[in-house]
């Protein structure tokens, strides 16, 4: 096992450059979730890292070993594809032993390690299947064998459940999990669902167009996101935000007013605000409460009834949208005019630049 | 109405089913035609073109004219340099422009796109163009044989292959099916551990029968029918190639019976080597590992 160190990596196509100096520390049998939109770079880190795509700046460390320039088949990486890419004309059998089969693995020893790594996934009767007569579960499953026999010292996986549907997605997520914590590996993995990273990670990193936005543990990310962009792509649904000034500014306190709230006043530690000063509040759905009268008031456009909590969309006085996460057994209509309240010590104060401040 | 639909439709398949009839039965007659008149002697050969009788093995039947073909020339051993030049060829073909389509297809290096255009463009290029500097080069090449060091290549075997071992449209067949493969299939194979011979040959090879076989059906076809370049480097009998050896039956006085012999003879191996590699062209169209 061993951990990774980036430091000031880049890539570019010709002029285009899609990762920006990216710097990152993952430990010793990490599970590291890189997640952010489409095209924001996540993959194709994860491919430098993995030695299919070459490094164009920057210092690439797996263990204490620079491998910028080091063939993927030495640096001790096995990855698991998307789209699974397992070899059509190779049983099971086959596929999940031809790394083994390329090292010269003696035979006995590949027999036993491919067994282990069928048990571990619970497909020792697959073992004699071509990969068109399995399911995409079990292809998947197939995959992740692939990569435990080579016992490498990162795993990497490559938005791996985006192909199955949403109950098996939901396994596979708990196998992947009960997988690290089995083998105590490295693993880094690529996602835009932000719920497999939640739900996986111990370091989640956020990319927005090949930079890196924030490092952090999933609370951290949720409780504390560094930037506009990370609260809004963290959580879901997406944070509420609401354009306000700032009207005193204390030392533990600041009065904020905007067209969607009126005049509010909030404790905040954050130092450098000042009078006028352009600011982002931003409330997450789920600390809104319904009150008779609150800061908060609009007109109900749609109501979404999960069981366990209740999505009330509004559109407030002045145009702006909102969302709120009440209680399951809250019952309001379409039209209705409803009022909110939030959790005071729960906001988030986003400055002109779109930093945190509070 | 729900009685007239199927009715329609039987009708519509008998029709595709004649049309196919017919379609197919132009290809055949004259393979007919070729392997009735070789059991015919002359006169009654040309006697019944004028009429169905042509395309029916009726009238005096016999094989008198195989054996007169194999009296009038070494057929044997025609068939055999074929098939050598031919079997050589095909296999050396297939390996060489297969890797260097391997090559354009997933390496990255400099100049890639303009080498690839370049042997493409030679595509237009006529054979007949190119024959007679083709001649002089092969004139003066080196060889080593049984009399130590000599000059000039012609009245060889070598001088039919070595020219032929790769060619612009082989190449392109294999670039264009290699482009088509999962790029993943690669990048798992360099990560497992393969290098580049091992991604070619355990992984890509084994699943691309189909441009295999295509491959190797056109490259057979051209190899077998080759005229004018066999005709020009092989001036002794040892190394003359079947198409060569026609023209062994149209000295003196031409005797047709021999030649539709001759012609049927030597048109088993290819329709031999075409049924054999469409088995195989069937057999190895398999669905991928990547999801679809």
């Amino acid at each position: 096992m061993a951990g990774l160190s980036l430091s000031n990596l880049k890539k570019t196509y010709g002029k285009v450059e899609v990762i920006k100096d990216v710097d990152l520390e993952i430990g010793h049998g990490e599970f590291v979730v890189f997640v952010g939109p489409s095209g924001c770079g996540k993959s194709t880190l994860l491919r430098m890292i993995a030695g299919l795509e070459d490094i164009t700046g920057g210092e690439l460390r797996i263990g204490d070993k620079i491998v910028n320039q080091v063939q993927p088949r030495d640096r001790g990486v096995a990855m698991v594809f998307q789209s699974y890419a397992l070899y059509p004309h190779m049983t099971v059998y086959d596929n999940v032993g031809f790394g083994l089969r390329l090292n010269k693995t003696p035979k006995d020893v590949r027999d036993r390690k491919i067994r282990e790594a069928a048990q571990i996934l619970q497909m020792e009767h697959l073992l004699d299947r071509k990969p068109a007569q399995l399911s995409g579960g079990q292809r998947q499953r197939v995959a992740i064998g692939r990569a435990i026999v080579r016992q490498p010292e990162v795993f990497l996986f490559d938005e791996p459940l985006s192909n199955l549907d949403a109950a098996l997605r939901m396994d596979m997520r708990m196998e992947i999990s009960k997988l690290h914590q089995e083998l105590g590996a490295t693993m880094i993995y690529v996602t835009h669902d932000q719920v497999e990273a939640m739900t996986l990670a111990d370091k989640i990193v956020v990319l927005n167009a090949g930079v890196v936005q924030q490092v952090g543990s999933p609370l951290e990310l949720y409780n504390r996101p560094a930037n506009l962009f990370v609260a809004g792509f963290i959580g879901s649904p997406k944070m509420n935000m609401v354009e306000v000034s700032v009207e005193t500014a204390g030392a533990n306190a600041i009065d904020i007013s905007g067209p969607a709230i009126g005049r509010l006043s909030l404790a905040t530690e954050a130092s450098g605000i000042v009078l006028g000063d352009k600011m982002t509040l931003g409330i997450r759905p789920h600390d809104f409460q319904q009150v008779p009268e609150g800061p908060f008031k609009g007109t109900v456009t749609l109501v979404e009834h999960l069981g366990n909590e209740t999505m009330v969309s509004l559109k407030l006085a002045n145009g702006e949208a909102m969302i709120a996460a009440l209680d399951g057994d809250t019952t309001c209509a379409i039209g209705e005019t409803v009022s909110l309240d939030f959790n005071r010590d729960k906001v988030h104060l986003f400055d002109s630049g779109g930093q945190r401040r509070g | 109405m729900a009685a007239v639909a199927p009715t329609n439709q039987r009708l519509k398949t008998s029709l595709r089913y004649l049309l196919l009839v017919l379609v197919g039965a132009v290809f055949i007659f004259p393979i007919i035609f070729m392997v009735v008149s070789s059991l015919k002697p002359d006169g009654q050969l040309l006697r019944d073109t004028a009429s169905i009788r042509a395309f029916l093995p009726v009238g005096d039947i016999s094989l008198d004219n195989y054996f007169a073909a194999f009296k009038r020339a070494p057929v044997g051993l025609f068939v055999f340099n074929s098939l050598l030049v031919t079997g050589i060829t095909v296999i050396g073909s297939l390996f060489l422009c297969s890797m260097a389509a391997f090559a354009f297809a997933f390496l990255e290096f400099k100049g890639k796109e303009i080498v690839l255009s370049l042997i493409i463009a030679t595509l237009i290029i006529p054979f007949e163009t190119i024959a007679v500097p083709m001649l002089m080069v092969v004139n003066s090449l080196p060889s080593i044989g049984p009399d130590g060091l000599t000059w000039g290549w012609l009245n060889s075997y070598q001088v039919q292959i070595v020219p032929f071992l790769a060619d612009a449209l082989t190449i392109f067949l294999f670039v264009q099916y290699f482009r088509d493969l999962p790029k993943e299939l690669i990048e798992a194979a360099r990560l497992d551990g393969a290098r580049w011979f091992q991604v070619y040959s355990l992984v890509i090879v084994p699943i691309s029968g189909p441009v295999f076989a295509t491959a190797a059906i056109l490259k057979f076809l051209a190899m077998y029918n080759q005229y004018l370049w066999p005709l020009m480097v092989t001036q002794s009998e040892q190394f003359r190639p079947v198409m060569v050896g026609l023209q062994y039956f149209f000295q003196l006085n031409t005797a047709w019976g021999e030649v539709m012999a001759y012609l049927s003879l030597i048109t088993l191996p290819v329709l031999a080597f075409y049924l054999f590699l469409q088995r195989a062209f069937i057999a190895s169209i398999a669905s991928t590992g990547i999801k679809g």
